[in-house]
């Protein structure tokens, strides 16, 4: 067999691109940079009012920095922002950016969808951040600006649906010859696994917001007015609809560990169906469900068959996605045990990311429980920091790893490393004291005028620690990524001595990625090309 | 320098079929929680007298009307788009492009029906969209329904200049128009029976 070289050579990369070239540009590796870019932004702003927010709830007399009418609204441009202004375009943009380059692709399918898909997001984000800064979104005073909250996340989420579209149909059309969909790269099919349930519950978020619209807008006859939108809109902020978000980086992980583990993963097809079972959780975002588990006492034993076909739903809309993360974790223990460990950042970003998402997971399957009397308390959002922190951690720690692909330079490991340790301390200082003030019955949603049995101040005081670490930490690895964008160590086309196929082109790639296409025979194509040729020369 | 085994011609990838069916997919949704939500309404609603029919839901208001002939042959208009755009495959596929002209001629122009018997459907009705809930998700899921026929005729607008404009031999996005239509269908066939027929 004759061999081709998939290596451009040096000079052929495209000189930095004007603004314009920026705004109309196609290429999926400057579609990622644009979301990764603006995730980051939305994240630092979703923080700092994260940490306004927690501060507000320390001392539950009076308000210190906010004012009673503006409290909804914070709260949920914070959870706005976080979703879908940071978690859902990091993830996206990352996988925009490097699943082509895994699938041995020369361009992603359908890129002016994509591309589109980006400017539709931004745009609808814009609109509904402006419109809460303007007194409106959920609960807002402002009728006119409540309307536009509404018409901006609709746009916003058509945009994601958009991408979305375009990451499912590259990972199902575009991949090398050879290269079967459980030969995939683990990143690839947890992306099209993601974007899959991205697009078919987000068409329900916009359906759901399309009669909030026209209710709100018309007549206010159905949803409740500006107070309805948390509660028929709210489900897109909060579990389970925050696993979907977290599926791809399930898969970064499964990527990240067999390469810092110098050895190839374990159980690849439990892999594929550990990424697969999470994403049952689609039907239960769209569903809500929960359940009363059959806690009577003596009568434990009465209505057993209903009790029980009560509990297959729950079961799996709710526990089995918690076996999906935990063989994640199984797998990734278990690869690393096999191998030769390095510890660099990706791998601490990765592992740390990994359990606070497992926490999350864990304690929604608590929180599902009615008889657990948790519902409508402060332990939902310990669970959703500990998901959407621990995404965030993921992503960090992939932007490190695929850093050389996105930008042609690295992040300076040695700096990142502590990094990972701190977004670890701080989503545990921000979601653990939630969970424990969710048992002592404090109120979600709530900044102001509650009291509950325990030391109150105690664990909102952590929680906003924690929110302020994280910011610092976003903050330091902001200012990381920035110097390693602009005057970073030049990354080799290799770094990592990686496997897949994003390591066989330049860093960064040149525009059509691989001069030629290539035909794989394993999930490692990369690995075993180089297992090959070690064997020879020895 | 690393190297890897050259692979031979890539087979045709059908982007745009499977991203037709993956729109599908999340139109199916967007129609089916509207319905979903519709359905939950309904059943919420208290219960009134109904001269012909004893207690009935108090869901949408005694007085309003449904022009049954026109959903209905908005219906039967879009299993009619269904074969014209299945013709026009048929036809692109035999590179007759005079046929294939046809096809997707009456493609949009059934389609056109089928708009503008929406419209005569608002019209008759006379729902006020700031009567009550009934009328407010009414007008959002027809209205719903509305925007994505439109996003049909445009795509088979774009279908059919790319095709006689001479680009006969990309027959996918021929193929995935008539699969959008087929998806239109469906979704139209459950709302009209959700929201014309049982009301």
């Amino acid at each position: 067999m004759t061999s081709i070289d998939t290596h451009h050579a040096a000079g052929t990369s495209a000189a930095p691109p004007a603004v314009a070239a920026w705004i109309t540009s196609a290429d999926h590796k400057q579609v990622g940079r644009l979301y990764a870019g603006t995730g980051l932004v939305g994240l630092l702003g979703g923080l700092v009012l994260a940490v306004l927010v927690a501060f507000e709830r320390i001392d539950a007399e009076g308000y210190q920095l906010l004012d009673a009418n503006s409290v909804a609204q914070v709260l949920s441009a914070a959870r706005l922002l976080l979703t879908f202004g940071a978690v859902a375009p990091l993830l996206l943009g990352i996988a925009v950016a490097v699943v082509p380059l895994q699938l041995g692709a020369r361009s992603l399918a359908l890129p002016r969808l994509a591309a589109g898909g980006y400017w539709m997001w931004l745009t609808g984000l814009g609109l509904a951040v402006a419109s809460i800064i303007a007194n409106g979104g959920p609960g807002g005073g402002s009728s006119d600006m409540v309307d536009l909250y509404v018409l901006g996340t609709i746009v916003m989420a058509g945009g994601l649906i958009m991408t979305a579209t375009s990451v499912a149909t590259s990972v199902l059309t575009s991949r090398a010859p050879g290269m079967g969909l459980l030969r995939a790269p683990m990143f690839s099919w947890s992306a099209l696994v993601g974007s899959v349930t991205l697009i078919l519950a987000l068409p329900v978020f916009i359906g759901t917001s399309i009669y909030l619209y026209v209710d709100h807008k018309y007549a206010r006859a159905a949803f409740g007015g500006n107070v309805g939108i948390s509660d028929w809109a709210g489900w897109a902020l909060s579990q389970p609809f925050t696993y979907l978000l977290a599926i791809p980086a399930l898969g970064m992980v499964l990527d990240i560990v067999p390469v810092m583990g110098r050895t190839k993963l374990a159980q690849r097809s439990a892999a594929n169906v550990a990424i697969g079972i999470v994403s049952v959780s689609v039907l239960a975002t769209v569903t809500q469900s929960t359940v009363s588990l059959p806690w009577d006492g003596e009568k434990f034993f009465d209505n057993l068959g209903d009790k029980i076909a009560d509990l297959l739903p729950w079961g799996l809309l709710t526990v089995v996605p918690l076996l999906g993360v935990l063989g994640v974790l199984g797998l990734s223990g278990l690869t690393l045990k096999n191998g030769k460990p390095r510890v660099a950042a990706p791998l601490v970003f990765a592992m740390h990311g990994l359990l606070t998402i497992l926490l999350g997971v864990a304690a929604n399957v608590l929180g599902s429980i009615d008889d657990a009397g948790l519902r409508g308390s402060i332990f939902e959002a310990g669970t959703y920091v500990a998901i959407t922190f621990g995404t965030v951690t993921i992503a960090f720690g992939a932007l490190c790893y695929w850093g050389p692909k996105l930008w042609g330079r690295r992040i300076s490991d040695k700096a990142a490393l502590p990094l990972g340790l701190l977004a670890l301390l701080a989503t545990a200082l921000g979601s653990i004291p939630y969970m424990i003030a969710g048992f002592a019955d404090q109120p979600a949603g709530a900044l102001d005028g509650f009291s509950y049995e325990g030391p109150q101040e105690l664990w909102n005081a952590l929680t906003t620690a924690g929110f302020a670490l994280m910011l610092l930490t976003t903050l330091a690895f902001v200012a990381l990524a920035l110097k390693s964008f602009t005057s970073g160590e030049a990354a080799g086309d290799d770094p990592w001595d990686g496997q897949t196929l994003e390591w066989a082109t330049s860093s960064p790639p040149p525009a059509d990625n691989f001069s030629d296409l290539v035909v794989v025979g394993s999930a490692t194509p990369l690995a075993d090309l180089k297992s090959n040729t070690n064997g020879k020369d020895a | 320098m690393l190297a890897l085994p050259p692979a031979p011609q890539a087979p045709a990838r059908r982007q745009v079929f499977v991203a037709t069916s993956l729109a599908a997919a999340a139109g199916t949704t967007l129609l089916g929680g509207m319905l979903a939500m519709w359905l939950q309404f309904r059943a919420d609603a208290p219960l009134r007298e109904s001269a012909k029919r004893g207690m009935i839901k108090d869901w949408m208001p005694a007085k309003i009307v449904v022009p049954e002939v026109a959903t209905n042959m908005m219906l039967i208009g879009l299993c009619v788009v269904c074969v014209m755009a299945q013709w026009a495959v048929y036809s692109a596929k035999r590179n007759d492009r005079t046929h294939a002209g046809l096809a997707f001629g009456l493609t949009a122009l059934f389609g056109l029906m089928v708009v503008n018997a929406q419209v005569y459907t608002w019209t008759q009705m006379g729902v006020a969209v700031n009567g009550g809930a009934f009328h407010t998700m009414f007008y959002a899921i027809t209205g719903t329904m509305m925007v994505l026929l439109v996003s049909g005729l445009v795509f088979t607008a774009v279908a059919a200049f790319r095709y006689l404009g001479g680009r006969t031999k990309e027959l996918e996005v021929v193929s995935a128009n008539a699969l959008y239509w087929y998806f239109l269908t469906a979704a139209f066939t459950a709302l009209w029976f959700v929201v014309y027929v049982q009301k």
